[in-house]
């Protein structure tokens, strides 16, 4: 259960590294955004999915922690892209992000009670570890613009915490 | 006799404890409390400002918790001598330390 959806989001990083590097070695600014806003929009998703479906008061709380922090974070970045005027670029590891996302939805909308407070919690530690992964090795060195590349730093150290809170409330739930 | 002790009384606590008694700042700025660490006295007040765009708390595990708001202030008065840690509840690769004196 914990396995796949590492293996799913760590399986794309990989892929999309490679067209990336065959284009232009790294992801563009309009691009760094892109992904960076869908990595935002889709832990929002999630949690509204847990708000909805969870009746664990840690597990409700923190889905609202990350709905709230996330669009805090992509309300800034959409200001940012309109001062710098950079348009955000779909790009494939957006798409691939998607699509893994959608799955992981569909695979969480079937369970219930503890198994999917379970599952959600250990789904946002792999998926923040992993967005993290991503921002120190990819995003972060690829940002050209500084302001940008701030706000990403930000957004790391925000994701790190949200790692960490998480890993709270995965070992209150055992 | 009480007469003569009310007066007495009344500048002792005037001397005693809000004459003394000061403000301490903290920044949060981008996931940092600064300085990370203080030196207080009980009654002090500890004031944190949050330059971030999102919510933090100062929390001591089982103890008090205050709340920041973004762009924003929160304080408390210092009650209780000791050296207590603290951290953010929502991101807790926050740490803050506070050495308070009697």
């Amino acid at each position: 259960m914990f396995i796949r959806p590492t293996a799913a989001l760590a399986a794309l990083l990989l892929a999309s590294a490679a067209p990336l590097a065959d284009a232009a070695e790294k992801p563009t600014d309009p691009q760094i955004a892109h992904i960076a806003y869908t990595a935002g929009t889709i832990d929002i998703e999630a949690a509204k999915q847990a708000i909805k479906k969870s009746k664990t008061k840690e597990v409700v709380d923190f889905a609202k922690d990350m709905e709230r922090d996330h669009e805090a974070v992509n309300k800034q970045a959409l200001d940012l892209v309109k001062k710098l005027k950079v348009t955000p670029e779909d790009n494939d590891t957006s798409k691939a992000l998607v699509k893994a996302a959608k799955e992981e939805r569909a695979k969480l909308a079937k369970l219930k009670g503890t198994a999917f407070d379970k599952a959600y919690i250990e789904n946002e530690v792999a998926y923040h570890s992993q967005v993290d992964s991503a921002l120190e090795t990819l995003l972060i060195p690829s940002a050209s613009n500084a302001e940008l590349k701030s706000l990403l730093e930000t957004g790391l150290k925000i994701f790190q915490g949200h790692e960490q809170h998480a890993e709270h409330v995965a070992g209150a739930l055992k | 006799m009480r007469a003569a002790l009310l007066p007495l009384a009344t500048a002792l606590a005037l001397v005693a404890s809000p004459a003394l008694a000061v403000t301490i700042e903290v920044t949060i700025d981008k996931l940092v409390f600064s300085p990370a660490s203080v030196e207080a006295r009980v009654g002090d007040t500890i004031e944190w400002t949050n330059k971030d765009m999102i919510v933090h708390t100062a929390t001591v595990k089982g103890g008090w918790e205050v709340t920041i708001p973004p762009k924003s202030k929160g304080r408390i008065m210092l009650k209780a001598a000791g050296a207590v840690d603290y951290f953010c509840r929502f991101h807790p690769n926050m740490k803050g330390h506070l050495e308070v004196s009697p």
